[in-house]
């Protein structure tokens, strides 16, 4: 297992300046103090609805990295949006879910399926291009390149234990502030 | 309203509003109010690029998302799917302030009622339900409402703020129009 803020330190050192980053929940609580950055897209509103939104990112972004950081609960909420990233086909489309196996910010209950469902497979079958699973992080840090190069949609799932807990600071992610930086970012010439 | 009132809506007509606004994408989930005037339509015009999506709620995402990069978009669905989307369109759409832009066919609609005095339960607690939600509905029953929709739509990117259109019948098919 890996610790989840370990496996954000090291996604961080391949992220670029200007890669669109979707995160949710106690992930994106995580990342918004590992990585503080204007692109870090966090205002997705409803359970659930990150890779949709990252889906609209990449449409109208094209030529943007887009880097989705999903949760097991999460992803579960909005399983059908795997189908439709699969015929839309993104080509710089990187989903990462977090398998914790539980509803970490909701106490701890466990997800349905825990232990069973088979995100990686899904994905495949969805039509995502490819997916691999890591449960050691050398091994996911030797293969950030190969995700983030293959070309899209490419799902990795990172089994993982919670590590280091940042402050929740859900006052941020619903904020004005928020949207408005990184529409700005956004919109600044890449 | 009586039935010498009932206009049928023109398709092609709804569809130069959508291209006028410079709506480029469309997600949808199949219903059949708006299938043959609407959906077929728009799946084989080179104007607009449809996105499939398997449940409503995932439009409501995509189309707020796409909004950041100065693409315009609609969300095309059934009654149905906006109350089942409804907690996203709660967040998304009216907190975020989001240009979401919706259009909706009632299903079990009679098209020569109005929509709130629709006999059909779960038609007629549509804009009563939009309505306190704050959420800005635009009833499109004639020619001249259709008329409307270009305006509205740009209103609500300029403001940031969503719009629901609510067809009170269905679209016709004028298929030799768009093809």
């Amino acid at each position: 297992m890996i610790k989840r803020d370990d496996a954000l330190h090291v996604l961080r050192e391949f992220v670029n300046k200007d890669d669109l980053v979707v995160a949710v929940y106690q992930t994106c609580f995580d990342w918004l103090v590992i990585y503080p950055r204007d692109l870090n897209y966090v205002s997705v509103g409803a359970m659930g609805q990150a890779s949709s939104h990252a889906l609209g990112l990449a449409i109208g972004s094209p030529n943007r990295q887009i880097i989705v950081l999903d949760g097991d609960g999460s992803l579960l909420m909005n399983l059908g949006s795997l189908v439709t990233i699969g015929e839309i086909q993104p080509a710089r489309f990187l989903h990462l879910v977090f398998e914790n196996g539980v509803y970490e910010v909701n106490g701890d209950h466990p997800i349905s399926g825990q232990g069973r469902v088979n995100f990686v497979s899904i994905a495949k079958s969805a039509g995502y291009c490819s997916a691999y699973s890591f449960e050691k992080l050398t091994d996911f840090k030797s293969q950030i390149p190969r995700l983030l190069n293959s070309k899209g949609p490419i799902m990795g799932v990172i089994k993982i234990v919670p590590g280091t807990k940042y402050p929740a600071d859900y006052e941020y992610i619903h904020s004005h502030e928020a949207r408005r930086k990184f529409r700005e970012a956004l919109n600044r010439a890449v | 309203m009586n039935d010498e009132n009932f206009v049928k809506l023109s398709g092609s007509g709804i569809i130069a509003e959508l291209k006028k606004a410079r709506v480029q994408v469309v997600a949808a989930v199949p219903d059949i109010v708006t299938s043959d005037g609407l959906l077929w339509p728009i799946s084989r015009s080179s104007d607009f690029r449809l996105i499939r999506v398997c449940k409503e709620d995932e439009g409501v995402s995509i189309c707020a998302a796409l909004s950041y990069t100065g693409t315009r978009a609609l969300v095309l669905m059934q009654q149905t799917g906006l109350l089942d989307s409804l907690n996203s369109i709660r967040a998304i759409a009216m907190e975020y302030q989001q240009p979401v832009c919706m259009m909706i066919g009632l299903q079990g609609k009679n098209p020569t009622e109005k929509i709130v005095d629709a006999e059909n339960y779960g038609v007629r607690i549509v804009k009563p339900i939009l309505q306190l939600m704050g959420l800005k509905t635009v009833t499109i029953e004639n020619e001249k409402d259709i008329s409307k929709i270009a305006a509205s739509i740009s209103y609500a990117y300029e403001f940031e703020q969503p719009v629901c259109f609510l067809l009170g019948s269905p679209p016709g098919a004028d298929r030799d129009e768009y093809d």
